[in-house]
């Protein structure tokens, strides 16, 4: 790692959030993701020859909402202007976009500092656009196809100031973002998918000095991880290049995950002249006080608020309160059990145990999570009735979150059911002493040992489905 | 019955009475179009459907479906309008091979209202031109001399009007391109107000401008077609709600008490002495209906050229990006690279009078330049417009010349554009105001080439415009007089 008492590095964030709304920004195609390729596309987002755009509605109310959810002001008369630059997967070979006049500015979100701080990353502007499509290259055939279907889902791209000292700032700021798009309901945010993609401007200049350095705008990380690295990378790369005498050249790079480096797509120097004016085919739009006064009242709690309720109401820890609320899936997952009658301490610790440790291990999204939330507090109910051990409990929750099982009807067909009947317990671990008359005989020679080994043993004989205790002290009684 | 003379609205209301079928009246036109089209090439592509089309038609006048005054009348399309299934062009090679699978608005109107499309009209490149002559489907010929341009862009949908190839047809008009060719070929044609008709399926020259109208023999035919397409749509987001166009108070009207305002400015230096004589002659006619004409200063009209021509090119520039040769239309062959496919494309399916206006609109657009020239354009256009509006405050109607010459001879102008560009001074300021404005026959110059009166009305007056220019009609014949040469025209 670079000294970072010698050199500073600051940060400004682009992000491009996909809108969730049903059908895109100029035409009534469906925005869905996926789908065989240009089968979502019209003649209009495919920019034949004399179609126009008509704007859909839903999209500047689902900006306004960000806006607002962002504390940006929002711009009461709006344009759309046009970007022009030449690209196969840009059918009209302009954007329509917002550069004069963007639908919000001047917003802001406090995240946690370096220093265990509070600090307020300001939002420049958010502006209202559509998506291009993709370019899927054949390496069979050596060819390039395009595939439109992507063409005129609405995004906002969400300009930050350079505010960002770190790349664990960079991450919280994403996190609380992606959060509060979520929560307000205008993006799924699901960065494997495209729904959320943030490009990173960076400098590096000696500590101290108020004037910041060249910039470098990162392209193309597709996870908060791939960012971290992107960001280190290229932090050292800079300050490589400014301790060997050289100068940074201001250009575009392009983050490539799999050899863990970035590397130089376009400099300044060809950096392309958009020629941008207003977009004749689309009149202003006007957005009334009546409305943000509305779609102010519209918004639900937002995850601050709910972080502060669930530490002073439900008595969670900070750090629970804290991680819960990075996560819309993780919230709904919460408070559907919540409303159910659960305990808020217990979901929580299953939430930040048992789920968190599934998600990290199959590299998944609270998102994806494809589960009925309900079957978490079953789940959590059969445990209290102790119908099912604890450890049982966390096998079955694998089933659960891996193929979507209903714990109830899991436990009954696999048999998982705690054996309470002392009878059968006693008998089967009777069986286990008598063929392990080694290790009894070892125990009650003062091998304490031993008894773990026939406790395993006995367990394994009743399936894990006997309570361990129970199986502990009716052994000792056994062995005597 | 003589065809040859009459008007769409006589045709309608003969067809309506049964006295001559829809298939009967799309027979004649085929012929009209076999006789004379390969002297005047105004189609670009003539449709295999139409008898087909006007027997339907003619089942549906018959059942009560079809009710226009126009259903059944054969009609010309500019081809820079899309219809399902045919071959627009927009006479670029860049679009030789494309076939929307969508219809205009304008277009499927028409349909609506029992319209029997013949085809397709020769037009200038992308509508880039005021002589017909840049199209990549060669020259189209004025039905009055065939030495001379029917004018433009427009120019095939003017010229068949004239060589009755058909009864009316749609033209487009960004800068002139209605009313200059109507002028040109002694037809009435009428760009109306800028939103009133929808622009979609209209391929874009420059969107803050084009604007669809009808070119026909007389007013009234022009007030039906209006009365069909002037329509808001839910699918252009510029087009508005108007109070369309009433026929019957078109035909009705009359020029008495009309205020009716010459510019001095219009009658400047360039002006053609034989344009000037009969445009004052036929205010002189207006004069002695009843209305009270009276000139007023306008110097803001030394801006509207370079206003037009930033605005339009740089609009232009931004439209004419998405032909490169990736999605439809022309593609050049062996491009080494995406760039050079790209430029390849671009090179060869363009023709000069595009690729002039593309780089003009680039450079206008760059960044350095746009304050200079694109924000210093539409500051202007807020001055004409402005102008206008005061102009329109003391005045029911504008009068004045609508070009400043008669039809040119073919290749005149093409060698020197400026020229050609000076030639739109009157019209293109109508475009930047987005008012209405016909051109309706006025006369003759000593060469006996057409002149038309330009005649200008203030936001949604079309049927003002119309019914001066119907009653004018009434009392002269310029309208009426037909290019002597046609029925000698040997079919080739």
């Amino acid at each position: 790692m670079y000294n970072t008492k010698v050199w500073e590095t600051v940060m400004g964030l682009e992000v491009h959030v996909e809108l969730a709304t049903k059908t895109k920004i100029f035409c009534s195609c469906t925005t869905e993701f996926g789908g065989a390729p240009n089968t979502h596309c019209c003649p209009i987002c495919t920019g034949m020859p004399g179609v126009l755009p008509s704007l859909n509605r839903a999209v500047v109310e689902y900006a306004t909402k960000a806006g607002l959810a962002l504390n940006c002001e929002i711009t009461r008369y709006n344009k759309f202007d046009r970007k022009n630059y030449f690209y196969p997967d840009l059918p009209k070979a302009y954007q329509i976009s917002q550069l004069y006049l963007p639908i919000c500015r001047n917003g802001g979100i406090e995240i946690e500092a370096e220093d265990g701080g509070k600090k307020i990353i300001g939002i420049h502007e958010i502006h209202m656009e559509e998506d291009a499509g993709k370019l899927v290259h054949d390496p069979s055939t050596g060819s390039t196809m395009v595939d439109y279907n992507r063409c005129g889902v609405p995004l906002i791209e969400i300009v930050s100031e350079p505010d960002f000292r770190s790349a664990n700032e960079v991450v919280r700021y994403l996190e609380k973002l992606k959060a509060i798009l979520q929560f307000i309901g205008v993006s799924d945010c699901k960065m494997q998918e495209g729904s959320l993609r943030a490009d990173v401007n960076l400098s590096v200049h000696p500590a101290g000095s108020e004037k910041f350095g060249t910039r470098t705008e990162m392209k193309n990380m597709n996870s908060f991880k791939a960012i971290v690295r992107a960001i280190n990378y290229e932090a050292k790369r800079q300050i490589d290049v400014l301790e060997h005498g050289g100068e940074v050249i201001q250009e575009t790079r392009r983050w490539d995950d799999s050899r863990d480096a970035s590397f130089a797509m376009r400099s300044k120097e060809d950096a392309q002249d958009y020629k941008y004016f207003p977009e004749p085919d689309l009149i202003p739009i006007e957005i009334s006080e009546e409305v943000i006064a509305e779609t102010k009242k519209s918004l639900p709690e937002l995850p601050e608020a709910k972080r502060q309720r669930y530490i002073s109401e439900l008595g969670l820890s900070e750090y629970d309160a804290s991680q819960l609320t990075t996560s819309k899936a993780l919230v709904d997952l919460f408070e559907q059990n919540l409303a159910a009658g659960y305990p808020a301490k217990e979901l929580a610790n299953w939430i930040m145990g048992e789920v968190m440790h599934m998600l990290s291990d199959s590299g998944r999204e609270p998102e994806d999570m494809a589960f009925d939330y309900g079957y978490l507090g079953s789940l959590i109910g059969m445990v209290q009735k102790n119908e099912i051990t604890r450890n049982t409990a966390k096998k079955v929750f694998k089933a659960v979150f891996e193929e979507g099982c209903d714990p109830v009807k899991f436990v009954e067909e696999h048999n998982l059911k705690t054996v309470t009947d002392t009878g059968a317990v006693k008998a089967a671990i009777e069986e286990v002493v008598a063929a392990n008359q080694k290790s009894a005989e070892e125990y009650r020679s003062g091998k304490e040992k031993a008894l773990q080994y026939l406790i395993g043993q006995s367990m394994r004989a009743l399936r894990g489905k006997a309570d361990p205790q129970t199986v502990t002290a009716i052994l000792k009684e056994i062995l005597g | 019955m003589n065809l040859e003379s009459m008007t769409a609205l006589e045709l309608g209301a003969a067809i309506k009475k049964g006295e001559i079928s829809a298939v009967e009246a799309a027979k004649f036109s085929l012929e009209q179009i076999d006789k004379y089209d390969r002297k005047f090439s105004c189609f670009v592509t003539v449709q295999d459907d139409v008898i087909s089309r006007a027997e339907e038609v003619q089942k549906k006048i018959c059942s009560g479906e079809y009710i226009s005054p126009l259903a059944g009348v054969p009609m010309g399309i500019k081809d820079n309008m899309c219809q399902k299934g045919i071959q627009t062009s927009c006479g670029s090679r860049m679009l030789y091979n494309f076939k929307p699978t969508y219809s205009a608005t304008a277009v499927e109107l028409m349909m609506n209202a029992g319209a029997v499309p013949l085809g397709k009209l020769n037009m200038d490149e992308f509508a880039m031109g005021s002589t017909s002559e840049t199209s990549w489907f060669g020259a189209t010929r004025n039905p009055w001399n065939i030495n001379c341009v029917p004018g433009g862009s427009s120019g095939g949908s003017a010229a068949a009007v004239a060589a009755g190839e058909c009864f009316y047809s749609l033209g487009s008009d960004t800068g002139g391109s209605i009313r200059q060719p109507a002028s040109f070929c002694g037809v009435t044609g009428i760009k109306p107000t800028y939103g009133s008709v929808s622009r979609f399926g209209l391929v874009a020259y420059a969107s803050s401008l084009d604007q669809i109208g009808p070119i026909a023999r007389n007013a009234a035919d022009c007030a039906a077609v209006l009365g069909e397409i002037m329509k808001q749509d839910k699918r252009d987001n510029t087009s508005v709600e108007t109070r369309g166009v009433d026929l019957q108070a078109v035909l009705n009207a009359d020029v008495k008490g009309m205020r009716i305002g010459i510019p001095t400015d219009f009658f400047g230096e360039g002006l053609d002495r034989e344009v000037a004589a009969a445009v004052e002659a036929a205010a002189k006619q207006l004069e002695s209906m009843g209305a009270a004409v009276e000139k007023f200063d306008m110097p803001i009209v030394k801006y509207a050229i370079p206003a037009y021509y930033i605005i339009a090119s740089a609009e232009a520039s931004s439209n004419l990006s998405r032909y490169d040769g990736i999605k439809y239309g022309y593609r050049a062959e062996n491009a080494a690279d995406l760039l050079d496919l790209y430029t390849k494309t671009r090179s060869e399916g363009f023709g000069m009078e595009v690729k002039r206006r593309i780089m003009l609109g680039c450079f206008v657009l760059s960044s350095g330049y746009y304050d200079a020239y694109y924000r210093k354009a539409l500051q202007a256009k807020a001055l004409i417009k402005s102008a206008f509006d005061r102009a329109f405050e003391k005045y029911d109607l504008i009068l004045g010349p609508v070009a400043p010459t008669t039809a040119l001879k073919i290749g005149e102008n093409l060698a020197d554009p400026l020229k050609m560009y000076l030639g739109d001074i009157y019209t293109v300021m109508i475009n930047l105001a987005g008012l209405p404005a016909a051109s309706v026959p006025c006369g003759f110059d000593s060469n006996g080439m057409p002149v038309g009166m330009h005649l200008i009305g203030n936001y949604f007056d079309e049927s003002k415009i119309l019914g001066a220019a119907h009653a004018y009609q009434q009392v002269t014949d310029w309208h009426t007089r037909r290019p002597a040469g046609l029925n000698s025209i040997q079919t080739i």
